[in-house]
């Protein structure tokens, strides 16, 4: 099922979820998209983020990209922006990507375990 | 980097941080004469020609968090290693194009990859940049244009479950083209 057809239909679908959901609090989840981030797989961690958020109708996530943070070591990075304050994960592999929607921004409870502290 | 797509992906984003409105990402395998040719080029702000031979050196970079831009230096070394190389060009206001080729057959040639994670991560976070990809398999091609796509999914391309379709249908044509995976 891979026509214009279908992405018409999809479109539509998609269309009549987000008129339900407006208005919600909206959260941001950054991906670290530089060389550093993308060497230590941060393209399968996007990837698992936008399935997840797809599957689960997250619609009120929006997910963005950023470079290096100068954290290259603890690549890949990703920030989660709530509207209760920022959080800085690191080594998210898809595995973890998904937790953190799970847990962090679908549950409001941050995964203390990965957090980069200063 | 495991896979050609990664190097790509990372070449996306030099073309993004320099301000790009269209990248056209072209791969040609021409299996006869035993080329893979990658050829990124945008519309960005382009590079004065002390900046262009600067950017294959691996302690040269534009970003102010780390010292080292290993991007560039790495493709380079990777096609040198291929019996291929990289070539530059670059016109301040007009834009710039790297092109990097290999020997189709090559032992140390890393595989091409997923190019359908790699274009749906460009297309996923990038909300004003169009793509425009070719790729040739001998006489076969596949071609995408995200203006396309943008015109079919008036104002919801963006949209988590848009880009999973999208990705699996250039997996799919990917598949279809036969070439590398």
């Amino acid at each position: 099922m891979k026509t214009v057809e279908d992405l018409r239909k999809l479109r539509e679908e998609v269309r009549q979820m987000t008129k339900l959901r407006e208005g919600e609090a909206e959260v941001r989840v950054v991906v670290g998209m530089g060389t550093c981030g993308i060497a230590a797989g941060a393209r399968e961690t996007l990837g698992a983020l936008v399935q997840e958020i797809a599957e689960r109708g997250l619609l009120s996530v929006v997910v963005t990209q950023t470079g290096c943070l100068g954290l290259c070591e603890r690549e890949p990075i990703v920030e989660v922006n709530a509207p209760d304050g920022r959080t800085l994960y690191a080594r998210v592999t898809p595995e973890r990507a998904r937790r953190i929607l799970r847990e962090h921004v679908q549950g409001g409870v941050a995964i203390e375990d990965w957090v980069i502290r200063n | 980097m495991e896979e050609l797509a990664l190097h790509i992906l990372d070449l996306a984003q030099n073309c993004i941080a320099a301000g790009a409105s269209e990248i056209a990402i072209t791969i040609i395998e021409d299996r006869a004469a035993n080329r893979l040719t990658i050829t990124v080029a945008d519309d960005g702000r382009g590079m004065e020609p002390e900046m262009l031979q600067s950017v294959t050196d691996p302690f040269f970079t534009t970003r102010t968090t780390r010292r080292v831009g290993l991007g560039l230096p790495l493709l380079q070394a990777a096609a040198e290693l291929c019996a291929g190389g990289l070539t530059i060009v670059s016109t301040v206001g007009r834009g710039t194009t790297v092109r990097v080729e290999f020997a189709h057959d090559h032992i140390d040639r890393a595989p091409l990859g997923s190019m359908a994670d790699t274009l749906a991560a460009i297309l996923a976070v990038n909300f004003e940049v169009e793509v425009v990809y070719r790729h040739e398999v001998d006489d076969r091609v596949f071609v995408f244009d995200s203006r396309e796509l943008r015109e079919i999914c008036e104002g919801t391309m963006q949209h988590p479950k848009i880009i999973q379709w999208l990705k699996e249908y250039i997996a799919l044509q990917e598949r279809l083209l036969g070439g590398e995976q």
